[in-house]
C-alpha cells in the first residue's frame, strides 16, 4: 500500500512554504531542482557558506526555492553577480542556475570569459529551447525548424552547442544530461559541485507549455518519452559532435574533465610573488 | 578451506509515500517507474489532478527511488526496508 506522505525528506532544502512552485504541470524545472537537491544532500558542502544566484526566466525562479542564500539577480547577470561573491568570499561555494535564455543570449559574454577566466563556480543550465517566460520565443538554443512563437514558419538560426561553447570557452567539468536522466543528472551535479574550477552542466528539460505544444510535445511527458527514445551515452565524446538536432540523436554524458589553475589561484599566487 | 555459502537473497524492497495535494499529475512516476508499480488514481486531489497510486496486484516496489528522483513536485518519496520479512 502506498501511504499518505507528510513530509518530503527534502523538504528542509526547500522552502516548503512555497511548495507548490509556480512551475506548469509537466515542467522539467521542478525535476532539475530535485535532482540538484539530492546532488546537494549527497556533498559535504556546508548550507551556511553556499549561494545560489539565479538571473530572470521560468529557470531563474530555481534559487528562490532553495533554503540557502539565494540571489534572484537581473536578467543575463547572474554570473557577474555569482563572479563577485567568489571573488570578494573565496571560501564561498557558489553555483548558478538559469535558463538558456539568460545564460547565452543575453549573459552570453559573462558566460564565456568566466569560463575563460575558469573562475571557481558551478553553472548549471536548464535548456529548454525557448523563453518559458515571456511566452516561447525562440532563443540561442532554439533547434532549426523549430516552431516559436517568433519562429512559426520554423526557425532559421543556427542554434549554440552549449557543451561545446562551454569546452571552447575553457570550462573544466562539461556535461549534459536529459530531466529524464534524474540519477546521472544528480550525479553530474554532484560532480560538478565537487570540481575546483568552472564547471558546466547542461540539463535539457520540457517546457510543455510554451515550446512543446508547438513543437508535437503538448505534454512533459510526450518530451520525456522523446528524451527516452532519442538519447544516446557517450561519455567523453568532443562537445562538438554533440550538436542537437530536431528528430536527430541528443548526445549526453560527461564530455571534459580537465584540471586547470583557477583565477582565485592565480591571485593567490600573484600576492605571493610580490609580498614575499 | 573455505566454501562459499549460498545466501538467500531477499530482493529490496521500498514503501512508496505520496503527499497527493502538491501531485501535478504529470504522469513522469507512472511511466517510468521500472516496475510498473504505479497507476493514475481516479480520485481528485485538492487541486483537480490525479496523482498516483499503486498498482493491485502482486507487483512489487524495489526502492529504486526513481519516482522520487524524477517527480517535479517532490510529492512521492521511499522508505527502503533492508529486511524484507516475509
Ligand atoms: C533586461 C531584460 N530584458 C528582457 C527581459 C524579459 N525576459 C524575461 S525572462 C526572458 C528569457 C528567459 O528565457 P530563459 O533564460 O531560457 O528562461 P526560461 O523561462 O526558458 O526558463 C526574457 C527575455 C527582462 N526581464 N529583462
Ligand atoms: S512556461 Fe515552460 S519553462 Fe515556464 S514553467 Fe511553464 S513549462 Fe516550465
Ligand atoms: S522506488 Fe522505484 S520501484 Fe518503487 S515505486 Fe518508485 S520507481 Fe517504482
Ligand atoms: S511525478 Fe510527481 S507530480 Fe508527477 S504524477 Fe508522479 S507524484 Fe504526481
Ligand atoms: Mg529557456
Amino acid at each position: 500500500m502506498e501511504i499518505e506522505g507528510e513530509h518530503h525528506p527534502l523538504d528542509e532544502y526547500l522552502r516548503a512554504d512555497r511548495i507548490p512552485h509556480i512551475w506548469c504541470p509537466g515542467c522539467g524545472l521542478g525535476t532539475v531542482l530535485n535532482g540538484f537537491l539530492h546532488a546537494l544532500e549527497e556533498t559535504d558542502i556546508d548550507l551556511k557558506n553556499l549561494a545560489i544566484v539565479s538571473g530572470i526566466g521560468c529557470t531563474g525562479r530555481i534559487a528562490g526555492y532553495i533554503n540557502v542564500d539565494s540571489y534572484h539577480t537581473t536578467h543575463g547577470r547572474a554570473i557577474p553577480f555569482a563572479t563577485g561573491l567568489k571573488l570578494a568570499n573565496p571560501k564561498l561555494k557558489v553555483v548558478v542556475i538559469s535558463g538558456d535564455g539568460d545564460l547565452f543570449a543575453i549573459g552570453g559574454n559573462h558566460f564565456i570569459h568566466a569560463a575563460r577566466r575558469n573562475i571557481d563556480m558551478t553553472v548549471i543550465c536548464v535548456n529548454n529551447y525557448n523563453y518559458g517566460m515571456t511566452g516561447g520565443q525562440l532563443g540561442p538554443t532554439t533547434p532549426l525548424e523549430s516552431k516559436t512563437t517568433t519562429t512559426p514558419y520554423g526557425n532559421i538560426e543556427h542554434p549554440f552547442n552549449l557543451c561545446h561553447v562551454a569546452h571552447a570557452s575553457g570550462a573544466v567539468y562539461v556535461a549534459r544530461w536529459t530531466a529524464l536522466h534524474a540519477r546521472r543528472m544528480k550525479d553530474s551535479i554532484k560532480e560538478a559541485l565537487n570540481k575546483k574550477g568552472f564547471s558546466f552542466v547542461e540539463i535539457i528539460a520540457s517546457c510543455p507549455t510554451t515550446y512543446g505544444r508547438r513543437n508535437k510535445m503538448p505534454t512533459g511527458l510526450d518530451t520525456m518519452k522523446y528524451y527516452k527514445e532519442k538519447s544516446v551515452i557517450k561519455h567523453g565524446i568532443e562537445p562538438e559532435k554533440a550538436d542537437i538536432e530536431i528528430g536527430g540523436e541528443i548526445i549526453v554524458g560527461k564530455f571534459v574533465d580537465i584540471e586547470k589553475p583557477t583565477f582565485n589561484e592565480e591571485v593567490e599566487k600573484l600576492i605571493r610573488r610580490f609580498h614575499k | 578451506m573455505k566454501y562459499w555459502v549460498k545466501k538467500e537473497l531477499k530482493p529490496p524492497h521500498g514503501k512508496v509515500y505520496i503527499i497527493e495535494d502538491r501531485c501535478k499529475g504529470c504522469g513522469f512516476c507512472i511511466e517510468f517507474c521500472p516496475q510498473q508499480v504505479l497507476q493514475e488514481s481516479e480520485e481528485f486531489n485538492s487541486r483537480g489532478y490525479h496523482p498516483p497510486k499503486l498498482v493491485e496486484n502482486d507487483k512489487k516496489c524495489i526502492g529504486c527511488s526513481f519516482c522520487s528522483l524524477v517527480c517535479p513536485e517532490f510529492a512521492i518519496y521511499i522508505e527502503k526496508e533492508e529486511e524484507n520479512e516475509d
